[in-house]
């Protein structure tokens, strides 16, 4: 059986859901049930007094692991909070570092989420590092002790797919930690790209959570990623410049081709 | 019965004594099931709320899960 070994644990679902902005709370156990998947992200917010909302905790199976993001963290240091107060929370130790001062592309500080890694592989998290596809940092992030890397196929939210294709292909090719694409990802058709690239899994949330039928589109991405598993691991065929024929070209209706 | 100066997620609050942060709780109608709470920057134990009378410059973060990627 083909099992994901990451962050002291197994697991046989190759697709991560991030569970925010669905219209409700509600449909995330259909999401879940159809997706198949065992990793399920989830953010920590203030308790607003005027508008106390639903623990969305009860939404999902116990027998997912959560995976908590510092999403609102600016610093290191934030997100290094963030984690303490979620694994005390009784989130268990794995944690997405998402550290963005940036609020147009939302894009990464690899140098604020390289410190934060630092900090929480220390103590004994399973650290998942959202970054921007730069090898170097990939590297020190694999030395600092993460658990894997998580470049960007585009911004978040954006559904634009593998803009940054050629830098995660060389993450994969050097870095000897699983590589997740997260984030704009927007068609099971992207998450098989990935997939086939050789990407250790996918983390997948608004491309689901906007579908016209959530449940529908979280069963459609995991058959991609399904499928661009087995296709890597069947072996993709060389890419070429000219045709190169299926059928024999020398026949029986002329002598000479 | 006097009241106390708190900070409850950043806001300045004011608070009649003696409160504990489960009958805060309770006065703001949050599910203690469902949230976490750091008071003075360390992370409390639910079975300890009931114990912990808020005082005066007193800090408690109240949060909770919610969705995200």
């Amino acid at each position: 059986m083909d099992l994901l070994k990451i962050g002291g644990k197994e697991i046989s679902s190759r697709l991560f859901l991030g569970t925010g902005k669905f219209a409700s709370d509600s449909v995330i156990p259909d999401v879940i049930r159809a997706s198949q998947a065992e990793v399920v992200t989830v953010a920590l917010r203030r308790v607003d007094f005027d508008d106390p909302q639903e623990n969305m905790l009860q939404y999902i199976n116990k027998e997912c692991i959560l995976m908590p993001n510092t999403s609102g963290a600016r610093t290191a240091e934030e997100a290094v909070k963030i984690a303490r107060i979620a694994r005390a929370a009784g989130c268990g130790n794995w944690v997405k570092i998402e550290v963005i001062r940036d609020n147009k592309y939302l894009l990464p500080d690899n140098y604020e989420t390289l410190k934060a890694t630092e900090i929480l592989a220390a103590e004994g998290f399973a650290v998942f590092p959202y970054m921007s596809p730069d090898l170097m940092v990939a590297r020190q992030m694999r030395d600092a002790g993460a658990a894997a890397v998580m470049p960007l196929g585009s911004p978040i939210g954006s559904n634009r797919g593998l803009k940054t294709r050629e830098m995660v292909r060389i993450l994969i090719d050097e870095i000897d930690l699983p590589i997740i694409v997260d984030a704009g990802i927007g068609k099971p058709s992207e998450a098989a790209e990935a997939m086939e690239m050789g990407a250790a899994a996918v983390l997948v949330n608004t491309a689901i959570a906007v579908a016209g039928d959530p449940a529908a589109m979280a069963g459609a991405f995991s058959l991609a990623v399904k499928a661009g598993r087995q296709g890597f691991l069947a072996g993709l065929g060389e890419a070429r410049p000219y045709a190169e024929a299926s059928s024999p070209l020398t026949g029986f209706l002329r002598d000479r081709d | 019965m006097s009241n106390v100066i708190i900070k409850i997620n950043g806001k300045t609050t004011e608070i009649k004594e003696p409160l504990t942060i489960r009958g805060l709780l309770e006065e703001k109608g949050i599910k203690p099931g469902e949230i976490v709470i750091q008071y003075n920057g360390d992370i409390i134990d639910k079975n300890r709320w009931p114990e912990i009378l808020l005082k005066e410059n007193d800090e408690l973060e109240i949060l909770r899960f919610v969705g995200g990627g």
